[in-house]
Parts: C-alpha cells; structure tokens; sequence
C-alpha cells in the first residue's frame, strides 16, 4: 500500500511558513485547511467545482504579481503561499473584497434568519471594518421572492456567490434557478414567464418545433433537493419557507440524528429549541450522503407534533364500543388477556410494517416467536410475493454494496427502482458517478425518467411484468453486468412481477455483477435483518434450517422445539387468515392500509378480526379499530438504529426528551405482563442481544428460480398500469408540511405518443384510468419514449391513490379512456 | 488643418487598409482582381507547421489588446489529439473608442476570410467562427455575404481549391456584452451559455469551444496573415519596430480635425498621428488620452512622442491596447470624462466576481457625487483605495480596466477632482440625496 500511495504524485509547497505535502492538483485553500489555516470564503464548496468568483480566498504567491483565489489555484512543487495571516498583501486583498461585499448588503443581520451562524456575518465582525465608508444607496429588490413554495430568495442580501445555482446544476441536475442580469443587476432568479410572445410565434419563427414548451414558461425552482441550497448559502438571501422567523440560531439546540423517511441512510442534524424541532439540516457523512439530503428529509417532521398524536393508552369500552383512554397498566393488562385468548383460540400475526428501527423491529420479531409463538410475522405493507420472501430469505444479511462502490462501478443497472424518487440520495450517487466518473446508468422501466435523463442514463424499454424477461434476455444488460464491479439495483417493486427477483439473482450470479436491493422506507432492510418475516429468524437466519433455531433458541433460552420450523404467513396471509378468522388476533405498528396492495380487504380484516392491539404513533386506520392502542414514540423521541439499503447501520441518540417509549419498551412490558421476559426495555439492551447473536454458522436457504411469466396483453382501450410513489405525495410522515407539498411534482398519467394518438388525448388533456374498484382521472403527459401499452400513474398523490381507489398495482392490466367520461 | 510632417507621413503604411478606398473591394471579383486569395493558394502549398513558423518569425502580436504573440499561440495547439481543432475570431469590438475591425469587415471583408482559412488549414481546424458584435448588423451581414460568396467559389468547404483541405466559416451574432469580448465568455456564449468568463487553467489552446484546442484571436491579427503569407516574415519586419514589428490601424478620434482610422507602422507618436489627422480641431489644446480605449491608462501632452508600440506604451505607464486613440482638449473635464467611463464598467461588468461588480458600482456613485458637487477629500483616498482592491483582484481583465481611468485621471488631474470638491467648479449635476454611512 505504501508503495502504491508513493507513487501518487505529490508536491511540497509552503503555507505561512509550513511545509507540507500536497496531492497534485488539489486546491491550496484545501490544503491550508489541512494544516490549520482557514482561509475565508463564500463561493468556495468542497463539494462543487471551483468558481473563484467572490475572491474573498486570495492569497499571496511568490512570484504571481497578483494575488491568486485559493479556492481555483492548485498546488505546485516548490510553491510558497502566504494567507491572510503572514502576508500584508492577502490581509489587504481581503478586507477589500470583504468591504465590497458589504457596501450593497443590506446589514440586517438583527432580522436575518442566518443572523448568528451567518458566514458573511463572522467575517465581517471579525475582519471588517468598524465604520463604512460607503455612501451611496444601497440596491434595493422586492423581497422576499418566493423561488418555490418552500425556498425564499432575498436579492439583496445575495453575495452572488453561486453556490445555489452550481448546487442546482451540478448536483441535482435541476437547472431551475440560474443568473439573471449581469453586473451590479446580476441576481439569482428562476424563469419567470416573462417573455411577452406567443411561443407559437417563436416557434414558427425560429423553426425550433417542439424546442419551446409552453409549461416552461414558468419554471419555479421545483427541485428535490432545494433545501440544500439554502443550507449552503453563505448568507440569509435563501431561507426555507417554514423556518423563516422562526428562531435565532444561537437559541438551538443541535442534536445529531437519522432521517426516517427512505432507506438512504442519511445523516442529519436537528435543531430543536424548548423541546420543539424548529428545523432539521442535511448531516455531513462523506460515506453516505456527502453533505445534501432530499427535502422530505429536510422539510417532513411535523407529523410527530400533529393534532392526533396518541400520549395516552387506550381501550376499547366494552359498553359504548368507544376508545376511551386508560392507564398503562389497565391497557398492558387488556392487551395480555385479549392476546393470551386470542393466542389460545388460533393464534396472533403481527405486522410491523417498515418504519421500525432495528431494535424494535428484533423486539417484534423475539414477541412474536416467544411471546405469541408464531412465525406469522411481516415487515411488508405493500404489493409482496413468496417469491420475495425467498429471495429476502436467500440474502438477507449478505448484500455488500456501498455507496462508494457506485462511484467505482462501470455500469449500474436498475430494476424497479426510481431513485430519484424513492431513495434520492442513492440517485445523487448515481448522479456523481455517472458526471465524474464515467459510470454508466440502464434502467430496465417503462419509460425514461427525468431521473434516468439526468443520469444520461440508457432505458431498455420494459412494460410492467417483462422485467424478469428483460433482465433474462436483454444482450445489453448482460453486457453491462459482466464488467468487473458492475452493480445490478432492484427496487422493492420488483417483487410485483413474478420472476423477476430470482432472474435478478440468477443474473447476477451468472455475470458476477453485486446485487443490492433498495426498499423504500427507512425500516425495510432491518426489519429483515431483524427477523420480521416469516421465514426468517435474526440475523439472516432461516428458520427451516435446525442449526439456524438452534442458535436463537440457545440465545433466547427457549427449549428444544418452541421454536417453530414452519414459515409463518405472510402479510396477505395474515390479512386473509383474520378476515376468515383463521387468526384470532393481530398487533400492528406503523402500517397504512392504505399502502397494501388491496386496501379495501385491510381494512375488511382489521374491522373483523378477533382482537387488535395497535402501537402507534398517531390515531390511524388501525388504531381506530384496535382493542388496545398502545403509544409509541417517533423517531425524535427515541434512540435507535435504521439499516440502510446498503445495511450500515445508522444509529441515533433521542433529540427531544419525552416520556414516549419505543416499540421494544412497549412490548417488553406487555410480554412481562403475559409471564414472559424480551430483555428490550432499552435500546442498549437490545443491541447487546443482538451483538450476542453473533455470525449465523447455519447454511443460507437458496435463492428462488420463479419463472417469469407471460405479460398480459391489453385488447383496446386497455393498457398495462406501471406505477410507482413520487417522492413528495399523500404519505402520512409528510402530514402537515404544507410548503412541502408544494413542490410535489404535479399528479400525471403518462402515456406514450401511439396510446395518446389512439384516445385522441393531447398533453394536458384529461385520461380516465379504470378498474371495477373505480377511476383515476389525471391530466396525460405523453412521453416520447415508452413501452408500448403502458400507462403510468403515480402510487399516492392527490387524485390518484392507485391502490385505494383502483385496487391495483403495476403489471395489472386497466381501462383508458379520453377524458372525463368512463 | 494643418500639413503632416515628413515623418508623420512616413510612418503611414496601408497593409490591411489598401483596399478600403478601391470601389467595391467588399464584393469577390473587386478583391480577387486586388491580389485576393492569392495568400491562401500559396499557403495550401506550404505545410501547416511551416506557416505557424512563419507566423512566429514575422513576431505578429495580437491586435486585441494583450499583444500576445500569434504564431506562439497557434504553437500551443496540441497535434494529432484526435480531437476536433477550431479557430474563433473575435469580432466583438467593444473597447469604448476602438472602431478597426468594423471598418476592416465592411471594407475588405474577404481580407478576414481569407486569413481565417489560412490559420485554420495552420491549426487543422475545420470550423472557424467569427464572433461579431450584435449591434454590428451591418458588417455581419456583409461578412455573411461575403462568407456564402467564397463558399460558392471554393474557398470554403470541402476540398478547397483542390488542396483536400476542408473548413466551414459561422459568422455568430452577440447579443451586446462587452464582457464576450473576453476571450472565454466568448466562448461561453458562443457555446449559448451566459457570457461570463471560464476559470484558466485549462487555456482555450487546449480545452475552448466545446472544450477542444482552439485559437482565439482578433480580426486585425487574422487579416493581417495573408500579407505576411505573401510577403514573407522579414518583409513583415519592415514596418513597426523590433519588439512590436508590423503595421497597426489606429482609430484616432475626439478633438481632431479628422478623426479616423490611420494605418502606421507600429511606433507612431501621438504627435505623428495628430498631424495625420490635421492638428487639433481649432481652438482646442490637447489635454489627456488614451492610447488604446478607456482600460489603457490615460496619457496628457507630456506623452505626445511616446511610441506608440507594446513596449512604448508600458514605458509610460500605460498600455497600447486596442489602439484606439480617444483625444480630448482643455474643453473636456477628465472627472466627467472618467465618470462616463466608469458608468460603462458599471453596465457591461458581467457580475460573476464581487471586485468588479461592486467596485464599479460604488466608484460610479462616488464620481457622480463628486460631480454633483458633494465629494469629500476622503472620497478621493476612497477610489483609489477602491481601485487598489479590484486591480488584480476581479477574475477577469474587465475590472483590472475599469481601473485605468479612475487611476490615471486622479494621478493627473487631481486638482480637477479637488475644483469639484472644493466648490470651485459649478455641479455637473444637481446634489442628490444624501445618506449617511451605512
């Protein structure tokens, strides 16, 4: 190694006296940072390309009869640099630039939301001048202007320094805000819509047919990601419309955490004052999500705080039918006797749905097994398969894909995944990789995305069900995946075409390319590890297999034989068993019937079941019907760990002081109240349980070989529903973000140029989407490449909830029609 | 007016300007009967190599301002990259008093073309573009004309004139900044990017238009290498003076009886010129001017037989830039002349870096209240201090030129900046509203 790191080519130089060795080709104002030295900017990123454009970083190089911007200079041999602190020249520099940012600032710092952790602020009160010499009138802007409905542009605040519109660019890849103007005018803005022609004319003009988009005429700054922008900005001019005026940064308090939403794994920081989240910002994690996070994870917390949030136990009246609140002990007790009847009569299911942490999600998993003695446990509360579960079973616990692998990988192949929608980090990666790496990007979809587009990336035109085909026979993906480090990604919603997770597997078997799987919400991947499946035991251990039970049985000091070899049921099955009253009883988490692939029948089984005790959150679905609703805590309120999609563990210290108790609290209590001990009364308990557990030395069960199936052939006025959820929608952690809610992408049924032509539907006008169950109406957007018969509707957004209202999912076979009627 | 001196007269020498006053030498026919395209069938004989050393040897500097030399430029060139070469010609003339290169593609637009095609079979480039100025309708149209009219001649094209040599010619339209002027925004918005400049390094030699090796130089230096094609490097050395060797057309205008465009061997004095020109308009005294537009520091008529050369002009403080030659007389203010300058900084800076965008506002402000009667003897300490800052400050040349008048019109004529302050001289304009520090 050492010979290795030899051989990189470095260079000595000298900072204020010190000599030390640099990379070639890295940046002096890094390099001074190194070693101490902090040279002050505002344009300069670590994670954006150089700019040089506020000059605030010049310093003072031997032999430039200039001072240089150490944010654009490079290292070089023998080079000798002289910063603020050694050299009159730099020092003078400075103060300039600095005096010239500040003659057009408009100093109200008092009324600033950045006022207090405010570059420009530091920098002026400890370089700046005591008294102005500027005289004359300051520029002034109308402000605020809103750039979306959740980012504030103040313009004359702006030092121009481009960080937003090089994040927007660079980063993201949306482009919606850039310069405006130029010279003392020059300011950030988005398109305005102001061009005062007709773009009919333009285009008969120019020639430019199809060039001009009427709907671009007025661009806000719709991006996913746009709260990193005010995040970088080194100044109050982007503020977030929700924290605005909020409170003063030196009256927070930061805590680390994690966010809850998707399986990306992103760090966070929470600031919070008085026991209320005022705000929450991107972590720096230069191994997962660098230093951005997507705006669910910035801007969706209110949901914890809501009007219906439960504090108290509750009970089910037996004389007024009603939930009434109860005591803790009171509700443990009801809770023990309806499950311990319940357990006797046919036996309890549990669904924990995917937002549990992993120590809950064990503790569910050790409740059911030892407590309720059944294997009949699930994690899934979406369209699922036993072919998923096989497949969930062959792996669990050895996917070995990090986000770094990406950046290395020749080719990355998705598969019933959108990333920019369901894990946006995961698609900045793929973003990076593909800009400064080279990597290149396929996606086996319906359709090409603005996601796939901003990849640059290749769409191997796929209708919903053929994916399993497409991974089977398409020559370019094998292709792709037989390059050493090619990676092979599906998403969750691969489990909804038959063949698909085992052509997956055999494929990447075959080419040697890693598979990683990417659920959807925060909880999935430890839910799995942590055995809330019904083939699975802890730590990735098949319960078919003796030597798997044998270890958690040791572990659990459970005797021979009460652990059951049997596979539980799985989600479906636990719904139908209740419905039937196959199963007499039922404890659920955080699940929404709404998100099961049939909603109606949920719901139909959670009204009949025997008895049902609900931990939650707030009032829902289920804890309306529950017999018990017992009170846990949200993510804020708890310590705990996720799993990522790569299965890092991401742990989290509780950021507000509550007396809310975790899911494993709730539940080691309520298994104490039946006779039994689970040892999950707190978080550290837990890990320790599960750091016992150790490596499983019992052989792994085999990936499934499902075959794929024909894919549904749509007669007339027929198409082939693919959907998916968009990352912004109707989900119930996003309750109560209003600003938010504002930069969803607006709800569209996509359609291809033949399927449109054929419906006499044009972009913009409305297309019924139909079942038995009922009708989806949406505006059609006609996308120019797309697999043939295909409509796509988004999962869960205003006017189309998919499974709600359709009772369907992808690869089923709808109605279409024009507009309005049925 | 008054009679030109020998000397002046013998320091006029028409290189690129011969044509101008021929009948019609725009039109191919007119230019072809005057020795046109007879360069560029001698340079398709010669090796590409043997003309960039041709080029070198004659020591040709770039007209546009920074006399950078040509040949040393198209040197840097990497060959046989396997990526696509370009020439860009910088037609966006902008410097405020500079007018050759408009009249150099009205009169003889053929005398450009035909260099272009030169320096391009030079470079092995395939596609050159001309980049002109978007106020200037007139000569794009002419340029286009012209362009279409050596197309159909086989001039451009594929193959031309048999030599298996093919370049297509774009005559681009700015959209009216000056900052494109500068070689990279230029590029940039010819890209149909927003004109700003690019970070350097990477040089445009290996990574400009569309980030391959490109050669960007002014129209003046581009029409000047067909005549050293035809007349040799030590012919080219005849004129103009050892380090700044050849002919350069200065555009002399202001207080003179007949302004216009004057072709001399570099090395000219203002002296000569202002003989050229017929002397002083009657009744006018030569009092300040700039050698080469308003980024070139201001000169008095101490400075009337400085030579008007790269070196000649840095020996007096100053530079030779575009060579435009704005003269002004005891009847003009050097503040207000200053002030106007420093408006058009003020408008054209491109805003990318904070020296520029907000030292010229703050020095526009501060010249008008001096003008309107409400500076203060600190606000001169003030602009110079502003001007310390931006010099060599701003990321591109356009601040460091914003500089020059401010500079050189206080180190020359601070008593006119005190007339205003002390009250000796009546407000240029009335006071406006005061406000105070902040």
């Amino acid at each position: 190694m050492t010979e290795v790191a030899k051989k990189v080519d470095t260079v000595k130089l000298t900072i204020d006296g010190i000599e030390v060795e640099a990379a070639k080709g890295e940046l002096v104002i890094r390099v001074a940072e190194r070693i101490g030295i902090a040279i002050p900017r505002f344009c300069d990123h670590p994670l954006l390309d150089p700019a040089g454009a506020c000059r605030q970083c010049l310093v003072d190089i031997e032999g430039q009869r200039k001072p240089s911007a150490a944010c654009t200079q490079t290292v070089a041999d023998g080079m000798v640099v002289r910063t603020q602190l050694t050299s009159e020249v730099a020092k003078k520099a400075q103060e300039g630039i600095l005096e010239f940012l500040l003659i057009n600032h408009p100093l109200d710092c008092p009324m600033c939301d950045k006022g207090g952790e405010c570059p420009l602020q530091n920098q002026a009160l400890s370089n700046g001048r005591e008294e102005s010499r500027f005289h004359e009138h300051k520029r002034e802007y109308t402000k605020p202007v809103p750039i979306s409905s959740q980012v504030l542009l103040d313009r004359e605040r702006c030092v121009l320094c481009q960080r937003c519109t090089r994040f927007s660019d660079e980063i993201a890849g949306d482009k919606f805000i850039d310069l405006m103007e130029r010279g003392a005018d020059e300011q950030i803005g988005v398109f305005s819509g102001r061009l005062d022609v007709d773009p009919a004319e333009v285009v008969g003009e120019t020639g430019l047919e199809g060039a001009i988009d009427a709907n671009l005429l007025d661009a806000p700054f719709n991006s996913y990601f746009s709260g990193n922008t005010v995040q970088i900005c080194p100044v109050g001019a982007l503020t977030g419309a929700q924290y605005r005026f909020r409170a003063r940064p030196f009256d927070l308090v930061s805590s680390p955490s994690t966010c809850e939403h998707c399986a990306a794994g992103c760090s966070m920081r929470t600031d919070h004052r008085r026991g209320k989240v005022m705000r929450r910002l991107a972590g720096d994690d230069p191994q997962v999500n660098e230093e951005w996070n997507c705006d669910k994870g910035r801007w969706a917390f209110q949901y914890a705080t809501a009007f219906d949030r439960i504090t108290e136990p509750m009970v089910r009246d037996p004389k007024s039918g009603e939930l009434r609140k109860a005591s803790w002990p009171e509700a443990l007790n009801a809770a023990a006797e309806g499950l311990l009847k319940a357990r006797t009569e046919g036996g309890v299911g549990v669904l924990t749905g995917g937002r549990l942490t992993v120590e809950d999600a064990y503790a569910y998993a050790k409740f059911a097994r030892v407590v309720l003695g059944t294997n009949d446990i699930d994690f899934r509360s979406r369209p699922l398969s036993q072919e998923e579960t096989d497949f969930l079973t062959s792996v669990a616990g050895k996917f070995q894909v990090t986000y770094s692998d990406i950046e290395a990988a020749p080719d990355v192949v998705l598969v019933g995944l959108e990333a920019e929608e369901e894990c946006p980090i995961l698609f900045l990666r793929l973003r990076k990789a593909a800009n400064k790496r080279g990597t290149r990007v396929t996606s086996i979809a319906p359709f090409v995305t603005r996601g796939l587009e901003k990849v640059a990336g290749t769409l191997v035109p796929t209708v919903p069900g053929a994916e399993a085909t497409a991974l089977a026979e398409s020559a370019e993906v094998r292709a792709a995946l037989s390059k050493p480090g090619a990676l092979l990604f599906v998403g969750e919603r691969l489990a909804e075409t038959p063949g698909g997770l085992s052509a997956a597997a055999r494929l990447a078997a075959e080419t040697g390319a890693r598979l990683a799987w990417v659920p959807r919400r925060a909880g999935d991947r430890g839910a799995v590890e942590a055995g809330c499946l019904p083939t699975l035991l802890p730590g990735g251990r098949s319960l078919v297999e003796p030597a798997a039970r044998g270890e958690i049985g040791a572990a659990w000091g459970l005797e021979v034989g009460d652990l059951s070899e049997r596979p539980g049921r799985d989600t479906l099955q636990i719904l139908d068993a209740a419905r039937t009253g196959a199963l007499k009883g039922l404890v659920v988490a955080g699940v929404d019937p709404h998100d099961l692939p049939d909603p109606a029948a949920a719901e139909e089984a959670l009204e009949k079941v025997g008895f049902l005790v609900s931990l939650e959150l707030r009032l829902s679905a289920v804890s309306r019907r529950a017999d018990v609703v017992l009170p846990v805590a949200p993510a804020v309120e708890k310590s705990g760990s996720y799993l990522d999609w790569e299965g890092r563990v991401r742990p989290f210290d509780a950021v507000l002081r509550s007396a809310a108790m975790t899911d494993a609290r709730v539940l080691d209590a309520l298994a104490r109240q039946l006779g039994y001990q689970l040892g999950t009364a707190d978080t550290l308990a837990v890990l320790k349980q599960i750091g016992e557990l150790g490596e499983t030395r019992a052989p792994r069960a085999a990936a499934p070989t499902v075959d794929a199936e024909r894919v549904a052939e749509p007669g007339t006025g027929e198409a082939v529903l693919s959907t998916w959820h968009q990352l912004i929608d109707l989900g119930a952690l996003q309750d109560g973000d209003e600003y938010l809610a504002g930069t969803a992408r607006p709800p569209v049924a996509r359609i291809s140029k033949a399927t449109a032509a054929a419906l006499g539907v044009a972009d913009g006008e409305p297309l019924n989407v139909s079942t038995e169950r009922g009708r989806v109406t949406l505006p059609a957007a006609v996308v120019d490449v797309m697999a043939p018969g295909v409509v796509w509707l988004p999962t869960n957004s205003p006017g189309s909830t998919v499974r709600r209202t359709l009772g369907v999912s992808s690869g089923a076979t709808v109605r279409i029609s024009a507009g309005g009627t049925s | 007016m008054t009679t030109p001196s020998k000397e002046a007269l013998a320091k006029i020498a028409p290189v690129l300007t011969k044509r101008w006053l021929s009948p019609d030498a725009w039109k191919l026919s007119v230019y072809e009967r005057l020795d046109g395209y007879t360069g560029l069938k001698k340079a398709l004989k010669a090796h590409p190599d043997d003309l960039i050393q041709l080029i070198k040897d004659s020591g040709l500097r770039g007209r546009g301002g920074a006399g950078f030399p040509t040949g040393m430029k198209w040197g840097f060139i990497p060959q046989n990259d396997g990526k696509p070469h370009y020439l860009v010609v910088n037609a966006d003339e902008g410097e405020p008093g500079t007018c050759q290169d408009l009249p150099l593609m009205m009169a003889d637009p053929h005398s450009l073309i035909e260099g272009v095609i030169i320096a391009s079979y030079a470079i092995r480039a395939n596609f050159a573009a001309i980049y002109i100025r978007g106020e200037a309708i007139h000569a794009a149209r002419r340029l286009r004309q012209a362009v279409d009219d050596a197309r159909a001649r086989g001039y451009l094209g594929r193959n031309i004139l048999g030599s298996g040599f093919d370049l297509d010619v774009v005559v681009h339209s700015g959209a009216g900044a000056y900052i494109c002027g500068e070689e990279t925004a230029l590029l940039d918005s010819l890209e149909g990017y927003r004109g700003q400049p690019r970070l350097r390094p990477p040089f445009p030699a290996t990574h400009g238009l569309y980030n391959s090796p490109t050669v960007v130089n002014n129209v003046e230096t581009i029409a000047t290498v067909p005549y050293i094609v035809l007349g040799g490097s030590a012919w080219f050395r005849t004129m103009g003076t050892e380090k700044s060797p050849g002919t350069k057309i200065f555009s002399v205008s202001g207080r003179v009886v007949q302004p216009g465009q004057y072709e001399c061997g570099l090395g000219v004095t203002l002296r000569q010129l202002i003989e050229l020109c017929g002397g002083m308009k009657p009744g006018h005294n030569l009092r300040f001017w700039t050698p080469g537009g308003s980024s070139t520091p201001l000169l008095t008529d101490e400075h009337l037989d400085a030579p008007l050369d790269f070196e000649g002009m840095m020996g007096v403080g100053t530079m030779l830039g575009t060579a435009a030659v704005q003269i002004f007389s005891d009847q003009d203010c050097p503040v207000y002349a200053t002030y106007r300058w420093i408006e058009f900084y003020h408008h054209e800076s491109c805003g990318k870096c904070t020296p520029c965008r907000e030292g010229n506002y703050w020095m526009k402000g501060i010249l008008r209240r001096i003008l309107s009667g409400q500076g203060t003897h600190a606000d001169l300490d003030t602009l110079l201090d502003a001007c310390d800052n931006l010099l060599g400050r701003s990321f591109c040349a356009l601040g460091d030129g914003a500089t020059s008048p401010v500079t050189s019109s206080i180190k020359y004529f601070k008593q006119d900046y005190l007339d205003y302050i002390e009250g000796r001289k009546a407000p240029m304009f009335s006071p406006g509203e005061l406000v105070g520090a902040h």
